[in-house]
């Protein structure tokens, strides 16, 4: 009955028009910043190297489609979120509205088993959003700019990552991506559970990223305590993969963070779940 | 007696301050087509809602197929079909997928020919690839009906199945659920504001007003179902009435409203009074036998 239901949940969203409005969305966004990059790439690549010219001197192709996907991953990485929470905020509060919950909960199968269902349905769709925005970054990347070795610049300074190390860091960090975009996407269901109406959660999961966004970069002491536990503070720790050397512990203990906030979240979601009052 | 199919026991559930229902008991045996009746708000959604688990109730028990709910649940839902309130179904899937995504967690194993049997049922057939955004609101209570009888339940609650429906889907409805009752001896729990719906099909029926059980029992030991309520077309009303004091002093006549006297009498007592009429110069438009359920359903209510 487990698996019909996970069956059923993927069903639902494969139907729903707003599933595609993500994919869609990483599309358009993916190509404008290919397109852009394609047009006037290297004006962008001189203004990042202008600080080094006098001490470094920068040969082969740099304007490549390993620094594009970098560069995709990290702009895009911030936006994701939000059309993750489209889809998972809408999976409980979305049936509550159109009245379906109603029914489902009528039916031989236990809340949390559902609950899991559409929790398993969200995550697989999370992980498709990734998949594709990964497929384009990386793979139509290189298709357009070919490949070469990446050149990224942290706060250390400037890490080059040979051309055959760059695939495996690509593939760990986007692993970890998807680990901060699954957590938002278990805030969303856990909220989701907590609503009449499937706007809410979305808005509420978007306020949340931005409200801890802004409590992680205010430079005020009070925070300090809070800070490494939030959430939004190990949504760009997939940037980890492309330090030298590789800051396992770092890694790890975003990880923890991301898997620890997960287990939460779907723990209060599981018990708001199954003490809800069906009265649409 | 027949075994207890529903057994409700002093439930209550409140809301904060707010008690939607204070103590509502019942029984439903086995091959009941058991009406349950009570204005709007008496508590007849959060009944049903308690017993299909979507309401947690604060006080009460519940036995369902002689098992206790809470502990029971999902052997209990997988006997059990049922329409609450208005049917909703996912508007971007077509009928057929509608159907096949509750027949999957129904607990029986639905075939696409029992889907498609199902749909013929209800008079949806050639309509099952539409999706759902472009149905009417009797349709979608035709599709609710399949959904609920689906995987062959031996339960059925239906909550307000008629509404929204045109006469013959009415009749259909009513039909369908004699048919449940007579040749697969199913039980029907039959919750509806059309009062003549119950008097017609139900075979038992509780009434519950502001959260309470009133009453419950036999609709026509209730009902007392040698009286009928008999409303007279005449000429001049205001005479008749008196005739019909004259000749039945003990019984209730119970309004005069325009053309036609409403007479609380015996069926076998009806050639009577309408000789008396007629001796008395009385002309008689039409006889009806009247609802006699709705008088008794607003007494019980009003006092």
């Amino acid at each position: 009955m487990f698996l019909k239901s996970i069956y059923n949940e993927f069903i639902k969203i494969a139907a729903k028009p707003r599933s595609y409005l993500g994919l869609a969305a990483v599309t358009l966004l993916v190509g404008v910043i290919l397109f852009a990059m394609k047009a006037d790439g290297l004006s962008f690549i001189s203004f990042i190297t202008a600080s080094f010219e006098q001490t470094l001197s920068f040969e082969g192709n740099i304007l490549n489609g390993n620094l594009i996907a970098f560069l995709i991953l990290q702009m895009l990485i911030i936006h994701i979120p939000l059309l993750v929470a489209l889809v998972t905020g809408d999976l409980v509060s979305g049936e509550g509205a159109m009245g379906t919950l109603r029914l489902l909960l009528t039916k031989p199968i236990s809340r949390t088993k559902i609950l899991f269902s559409k929790f398993l349905a969200g995550a697989f769709y999370t992980f498709l959003i990734i998949l594709w925005l990964g497929f384009l970054a990386l793979v139509v990347g290189r298709i357009v700019f070919g490949t070469g070795d990446l050149m990224v610049l942290n706060s250390d300074g400037l890490v080059i990552i040979q051309e055959p190390d760059t695939a495996w860091r690509f593939l760990s960090g986007m692993c970890v991506a998807y680990l901060a975009l699954l957590t938002v996407a278990t805030l969303s269901i856990t909220l989701s559970c907590f609503s009449e109406n499937s706007i809410g959660p979305i808005v509420s999961t978007m306020a949340i990223i931005i409200l801890f966004t802004i409590i992680g970069t205010l430079d005020v002491k009070i925070f300090d305590h809070i800070k490494p536990f939030l959430f939004t503070t190990h949504m760009a720790a997939w940037r980890n993969f492309f330090e030298d050397p590789l800051p396992v512990k770092e890694i790890l203990k975003s990880a923890g963070i991301l898997v620890i906030h997960i287990i939460v979240l779907l723990g209060i979601a599981v018990f708001k779940f199954n003490k809800k009052d069906i009265l649409s | 007696m027949a075994e207890k199919i529903i057994e409700v026991k002093k439930l209550a559930r409140h809301f904060g301050k707010f008690k939607a229902i204070e103590e509502v008991s019942f029984d439903v045996f086995q091959g009941d087509v058991f009406g349950f009746l009570g204005p709007n708000g008496a508590g007849k959604s959060t009944t049903i809602r308690s017993i299909l688990t979507l309401i947690k109730p604060t006080a009460g028990e519940i036995y369902v197929f002689g098992k206790e709910l809470n502990r029971h649940r999902n052997f209990i839902l997988g006997k059990i079909g049922c329409i609450v309130e208005k049917p909703d179904f996912y508007r971007y899937l077509s009928a057929e997928k509608n159907l096949q995504i509750f027949g999957r967690i129904s607990g029986a194993d639905i075939s696409k020919s029992r889907i498609g049997e199902m749909l013929e049922f209800v008079g949806l057939k050639g309509r099952e690839k539409d999706k759902l955004g472009g149905f009417s609101h009797g349709m979608k209570q035709r599709l609710g009906i399949a959904q609920a009888l689906l995987h062959d339940p031996e339960l059925i609650i239906l909550d307000e199945p008629t509404t929204g429906l045109d006469p013959q889907g009415i009749i259909d409805i009513r039909n369908l659920i004699l048919q449940l009752k007579n040749e697969r001896n199913k039980t029907v729990v039959l919750s509806s504001q059309i009062l003549s719906e119950i008097e017609l099909i139900a075979n038992r029926m509780v009434i519950i007003n502001k959260g309470r059980s009133v009453v419950q029992g036999i609709v026509s030991d209730l009902l007392h179902s040698e009286d009928l309520v008999v409303a007279f077309e005449v000429d001049d009303p205001v005479k008749a009435r008196q005739i019909a004091v004259n000749n039945f002093p003990e019984n209730e006549i119970s309004r005069i409203e325009d053309k036609s006297i409403r007479i609380h009498l015996a069926k076998d007592n009806i050639p009577q009074i309408t000789k008396a009429f007629m001796e008395n110069g009385i002309s008689i438009y039409s006889i009806e036998s009247k609802r006699k359920l709705e008088d008794y359903f607003l007494k019980l209510i009003n006092n």
